[in-house]
C-alpha cells in the first residue's frame, strides 16, 4: 500500500500528514509535488492542510487547477482513495470531488483548538465501530463553515455521507458538519486534523483510528494491525 | 477591452463578513441599514472585441474559477469592446 501526500505552494501540514502515515501507521509514504501529472502507484492520495496559493480568490480555488489534480480526479473516478484535511477538504470541494463549500467562520475568528467530534455511521469505511463514538481532534481554520443547499444537505444525510460532527460547533457549519465523504465512499474530507493527533505529545491519538478507517475500505488488514 | 467581473455571496448564503461590516457601518452612524454583502471585483484586460464566443468563455471561467456557484453569484460588464 502506498500513500502520496500532495504538496502545493503554501501547503504547511504536508509533513504532519506524511508522519501520520509514515511514522504513525508505518506505511510507505512519499510527497508528490503539485506539478506532477501522475500519481505513480499511490493507493491513497492525501491532500494536506495549509494555505495553498495563499488562499487567494477562495480557499482551494487555485490549487484545484494544479496539474496533479487531473490525476487525482482520475484516481478518484477509478475508485481510488482520497483524503483531504482542512485546506485539502476545501480543495476537494472546489474541485467538485466532494459536495458543498467552506466559507468564513461565522465568528469571523480563526479557530485553533481541540474539538470533540461525534462519529457518524457513514458506511463500511467510516463508522463508530472503526473509529469510536467520539474523537478529539485539533482544528485550525478561518474558513471551515460548511455550506450546501437544502437538496444537497438532504442528499448528504440520507446517503449517510457525514463522517464527523462537532459536539460544540466552532465555525457555524450547517448541521455541525466537520467531515463528509462522497456518495461512492472513496473520497473523504474533513476540517479537523487527524495529522495533529497521533503522537504522545498531541492532544489525542484519535487520528490513527481515523486514518485506519479511511484505508480500511481497500486494505481491511490495516485494522488487524491495530488490534 | 475591459471586463469587470462582480462576485457576490448568494442571497441565501450566510455572509459573516457582510454582517460584521454592517455592524461597523451602523456604529459609524448609518441609519436604516437593511443589509450588507461583501463580494469582490475582478478586472480583466483582454485584446479583441465583444462576441458571443468571448461571453461564453467568460461565463465558463466565472463558473469554474472566479466564482464558486455553490456559494456565490457573478455578473460582468464589458467596456471598450
Amino acid at each position: 500500500m502506498n500513500i502520496a501526500v500532495l504538496q502545493f505552494p503554501g501547503s504547511n501540514c504536508d509533513q504532519d500528514a506524511f508522519h501520520l502515515f509514515a511514522s504513525g501507521l508505518g506505511l510507505p509514504t512519499r510527497y508528490l509535488w503539485h506539478k506532477e501529472t501522475s500519481l505513480g502507484s499511490a493507493d491513497l492520495v492525501v491532500v494536506p492542510g495549509g494555505f495553498s496559493y495563499g488562499d487567494y480568490l477562495r480557499c482551494g480555488a487555485i490549487a484545484r487547477f494544479s496539474p496533479v489534480m487531473g490525476a487525482v480526479r482520475e484516481h478518484a473516478e477509478r475508485g481510488g482513495l482520497v483524503l483531504g484535511i482542512c485546506n485539502g477538504f476545501q480543495i476537494l470541494c472546489e474541485a467538485g470531488l466532494l459536495p458543498g463549500a467552506l466559507i468564513r467562520n461565522s465568528s469571523l475568528e480563526y479557530r485553533c483548538m481541540t474539538c470533540d467530534l461525534v462519529v457518524e455511521e457513514a458506511g463500511p469505511a467510516f463508522n463508530t465501530r472503526l473509529v469510536g463514538k467520539r474523537v478529539r481532534l485539533p482544528i485550525g481554520h478561518g474558513e471551515g463553515n460548511f455550506r450546501i443547499d437544502d437538496a444537497g444537505l438532504e442528499r448528504l444525510e440520507s446517503n449517510h455521507q457525514v463522517l464527523l460532527r462537532y459536539a460544540d460547533n466552532p465555525n457555524g457549519s450547517l448541521s455541525s458538519i466537520a467531515g463528509i465523504r462522497n456518495e461512492e465512499g472513496n473520497v473523504f474530507g474533513m476540517m479537523p486534523h487527524p495529522d495533529r493527533a497521533f503522537e504522545r505529545f498531541h492532544p489525542s491519538q484519535d487520528g490513527l483510528a481515523v486514518a485506519r478507517a479511511v484505508l480500511s475500505l481497500r486494505f481491511p488488514d490495516i485494522l488487524k494491525e491495530s488490534a | 477591452m475591459k471586463i469587470k467581473v462582480f462576485v457576490t455571496p448568494k442571497r441565501n448564503v450566510l455572509d459573516p463578513q457582510g454582517v460584521a461590516v454592517g455592524h461597523a457601518l451602523e456604529s459609524l452612524g448609518l441609519k436604516g441599514l437593511k443589509g450588507t454583502r461583501v463580494g469582490k471585483v475582478v478586472e480583466l484586460e483582454v485584446d479583441g472585441a465583444d462576441s458571443p464566443q468571448l461571453r461564453s468563455q467568460i461565463d465558463k471561467l466565472c463558473r469554474d474559477l472566479l466564482s464558486n456557484p455553490v456559494i456565490e453569484d457573478y455578473h460582468y460588464e464589458i467596456a471598450g469592446g
